[in-house]
């Protein structure tokens, strides 16, 4: 089988500061990720589709139901701390309150080494927390998670779209007809992970793969690789 | 021309103008972007230009205001050292801490003497950065 190339990660990056954005955005395409910048955080959660481009403190705003843009999928948010009127704590918490944005992971930066805030931060779900000035070694140590979340999100599509071909991590199409390939594919795509994902990570990963409920008989699998 | 860079670059690092960060953002260029460094030194020193501003129109008002003037400072050293500007962040440390010391102060007469050491670091500061615009437009000057 052809092992696939490194997967590209979506990277949506916030900071009020435009020396800041440029410098995030740099790391960023050369850490090979694909970068997205915005100046605020209500700029954030529209891109995400949390917010139908209304400030919360518009009064003439009329509440709507938030519209998902699932054709945008962002692999990790980065974001400053420090930031007017929404600070990336606000932006955080607005993130893992939502059933569509949860599940993606979010690092806070800032320059100010305060403990309090960090483990605010941490507690409220952040993954990680850098002080600024970020540097490509810190952002490296992100490509687990948002592999993480990238595998869940293929799967999930390779699910519903079965004969759709993945340009990720899964090198094979999926035949769900047939009795005896999809385990084998299933297998492979575990391998991969496997590979990719550090051990720590492994029972976490497991656990994400135990909850596809589309495929029951899996569940016992604990796969010796 | 190569060897002017070098001195440049070498006097600049000696002198403690630049910091390890500098040599972070240099590694971030590439072929497809050879002009990085120059960018961001371009922004930081618009961006530090606006916060000079803002801060001697602070400070000719007469009264401190240490609140504001530390939010200032917070961003000024923000990026400072990012870019690795090693001697103007010191100097923002040290305001700040004036500031914060100053903001403290309950007896008018050591507010005062905080005042002044606020204002003699804010000279010094803007000695060092102007010495660093110099020094690093000459340095990218020289690279071309």
């Amino acid at each position: 089988m052809v092992m696939a190339a490194e997967p590209q990660f979506h990277v949506l990056a916030v900071d009020d500061s435009l020396f800041d954005r440029k410098l995030i955005e740099r790391l960023l395409q050369k850490a090979s990720c694909q970068v997205t910048t915005v100046d605020s955080g209500y700029k954030a959660l529209e891109f995400l589709g949390l917010r139908e481009g209304v400030e919360i403190n518009d009064p003439d705003a009329v509440s709507t139901s938030p519209v998902i843009h699932q054709e945008v999928e962002v692999n990790l948010i980065i974001t400053d701390y420090c930031m007017p009127s929404m600070t990336g704590y606000d932006l955080l918490k607005e993130v893992k309150e939502s059933s569509a944005c949860k599940n993606i992971p979010v690092v806070i930066m800032s320059s100010e080494n305060v403990p309090a805030r960090i483990s605010r931060c941490l507690e409220e779900g952040a993954e990680e927390f850098f002080l600024k000035p970020v540097r490509l070694a810190d952002l490296n140590k992100l490509k687990p998670h948002m592999m993480k979340t990238k595998l869940k999100n293929q799967k999930l599509e390779e699910i519903e779209t079965p004969s759709k071909v993945e340009s990720g991590t899964v090198a094979a199409v999926v035949e769900p007809e047939s009795e005896v390939e999809p385990k084998q594919i299933y297998l492979q795509v575990v391998q991969q992970e496997e590979q990719t994902v550090s051990n720590n990570k492994r029972k976490s990963v497991e656990e994400g793969l135990s909850t596809h409920r589309s495929r029951p008989r899996f569940e016992g699998i604990t796969t010796a690789v | 021309m190569q060897r002017q860079v070098a001195l440049i670059k070498q006097s600049l690092f000696d002198q403690g103008y630049l910091d390890e960060q500098f040599v972070e953002l240099e590694e971030l260029q590439d072929d497809a972007n050879p002009n990085f460094v120059e960018e961001v030194a371009t922004l930081y020193f618009k961006d530090s230009a606006r916060l000079i501003s803002n801060i001697e129109q602070a400070l000719e008002r007469g009264s401190f205001d240490f609140n504001r003037l530390d939010n200032y400072m917070h961003q000024f050293k923000g990026s400072s050292t990012s870019i690795g500007a090693s001697k103007v962040k010191t100097e923002c440390t040290m305001f700040r801490e004036y500031c914060r010391v100053g903001n403290a102060e309950v007896f008018s007469l050591f507010r005062t003497c905080d005042e002044c050491r606020c204002l003699r670091t804010f000279k010094q500061l803007k000695k060092e950065h102007a010495t660093l615009r110099k020094k690093l437009e000459q340095y990218f000057q020289a690279s071309k």
